[in-house]
C-alpha cells in the first residue's frame, strides 16, 4: 500500500512530528510504500537546516533527510506557509532578497497542489497535528 | 469503516467530544500521544465510545507516560496495520 | 489521475490562529485541481461563518470575503455540526452563507461519504 503522511506539527515544541517520523518509519519496515511526506502550517519547521540539538536529543530534520536519503522519500514543504515562516531555499532566498537560505537538502518547496495530488495517489493519508 | 486518532488529552476536551460524536460501529479510535490520558482507569467523565468500536493506545506513549490503560496497546507497527484494515483516517487534535 | 472526495474538518475560530485560513487554502486546492470538496465546520470552527467580521484592526485579511468566493470555485457543500452551534448559541441564520447543519449522529456518516478526511 502506498500513504502519504501530513505534518502540522513543529519538531521540539510538539510530539507530532517525532510520532509522524516514528509512523514513517514503521510504514517502510512493514514492506510499504511513502508516496510523499508533506509539510504544512508549523510542520514546515521540519525542514530547517539549522536545528541544532544537544547530543542526546533527537534531530528531527536530520532524521527525516536520513530516512530520505535511505528511502528516496519525497520530502515536499508548503512553500507558502515556509517562506511565511522564514523557511527559504536559495531560490526563494534569492526572490525575496534574504541574505541566506535554510531548507535543508532532502527537502523542496512547493505548493499546496502536491498535497492534493498526494492524496490522489495515495491508498492513505494520516495527518500529524499539533495544536490548532 | 474509519480509523479516529486523538492525541490530544483531557486539558483539551472538546478534541475528545468531536470525535465520540464522529464514531461508528465498525470505526477504531486510536489513542496517541496525550490521548493515551483518555484511557487511564479510574478518569470520571472519560470516554463514551459507542458500541462496536475498538479502543486501543499507542503503546509507546503508554510507556512513556507511565499508563496502565484500559485500551488495546498497539506499537507502531500495529499503527500501520490499522490503517491498512480502514479505509481512512481522521486526525483529531 | 482517479477522482477522489474530499471532507475538510475546520474545528478553529477565525483570525486567533491561522488554521482557519489554511483549511481554507487546501479546500480551495482542491478545486482548482477539480475534487469534489466538502468542507465541515465544527467546535469553534462554526465562529468563521459569522456575518460581520472586520478584522482590518487587528491587521488580517477579512476571512468572509474568502468564504464567499467558495461556490465560485464550485465548493457548495458546507456543513456545520449542529452541536457546536447549539453549544455556541448560534443559530444557521446568524451565518454568512447557507449551511447544512449536520446533527451529531450524522458526522459519521458524513465522514464515512467521502475518501479523504483532512484536519485543519
Amino acid at each position: 500500500m502506498l500513504f502519504s503522511i501530513v505534518v502540522h506539527a513543529a519538531p521540539v515544541q510538539n510530539q507530532g512530528a517525532d510520532t509522524a517520523l516514528r509512523f514513517a518509519r514503521a510504514v517502510l519496515a512493514a514492506g510499504h510504500g511513502i508516496y510523499r511526506v508533506f509539510f504544512y502550517r508549523d510542520g514546515i519547521h521540519n525542514g530547517s537546516a539549522l536545528s541544532s540539538l544537544p547530543p542526546d536529543e533527537a534531530n528531527i530534520p536530520a532524521q527525516w533527510q536520513a530516512l530520505a536519503a535511505e528511502h528516496g522519500l519525497d520530502l515536499v514543504v508548503c512553500i507558502a506557509a515556509a517562506v511565511r515562516r522564514g523557511m527559504l531555499n536559495a531560490e526563494e532566498a534569492q526572490r525575496y532578497d534574504r541574505s541566506s537560505s535554510n531548507l535543508a537538502p532532502g527537502f523542496e518547496l512547493s505548493g499546496l497542489g502536491q498535497l492534493v495530488d498526494a492524496c490522489l495517489q495515495s491508498d492513505r493519508v494520516i495527518t500529524f497535528g499539533g495544536r490548532s | 469503516m474509519t480509523l479516529h486518532t486523538l492525541n490530544q488529552g483531557p486539558a483539551n476536551r472538546s478534541g475528545l467530544e468531536s470525535c465520540q460524536r464522529a464514531l461508528q460501529a465498525g470505526d477504531t479510535l486510536l489513542l496517541i500521544e496525550d490521548g493515551v490520558y483518555w484511557s487511564l482507569p479510574g478518569l470520571p467523565c472519560g470516554l463514551e465510545l459507542p458500541p462496536q468500536v475498538q479502543l486501543c493506545a499507542l503503546e509507546a506513549d503508554l510507556q512513556a507516560r507511565g499508563i496502565a490503560s484500559l485500551a488495546q496497546p498497539v506499537d507502531d507497527a500495529g499503527f500501520v496495520d490499522l490503517c491498512l484494515c480502514h479505509e481512512r483516517i481522521v486526525s483529531w487534535f | 489521475m482517479s477522482g477522489k472526495s474530499f471532507l475538510i474538518i475546520s474545528r478553529s475560530a477565525p483570525y486567533g490562529s491561522s488554521a482557519a485560513r489554511d483549511a481554507l487554502d487546501v479546500a480551495l486546492t482542491c478545486a482548482v485541481f477539480e475534487q469534489p470538496v466538502t468542507l465541515l465546520f465544527m467546535d469553534d470552527g462554526v465562529l468563521q461563518l459569522l456575518a460581520g467580521q472586520d478584522p482590518q484592526p487587528i491587521g488580517q485579511k477579512n476571512l468572509n470575503a474568502v468564504q464567499q468566493s467558495l461556490p465560485l470555485y464550485d465548493i457548495e457543500r458546507l456543513c456545520v455540526c449542529r452541536a457546536s452551534l447549539d453549544a455556541r448559541g448560534l443559530e444557521t441564520q446568524q451565518l454568512l452563507l447557507p449551511v447544512e447543519a449536520v446533527a451529531a449522529e450524522a458526522i459519521a456518516q458524513l465522514i464515512a461519504e467521502h475518501d479523504v478526511v483532512l484536519s485543519i
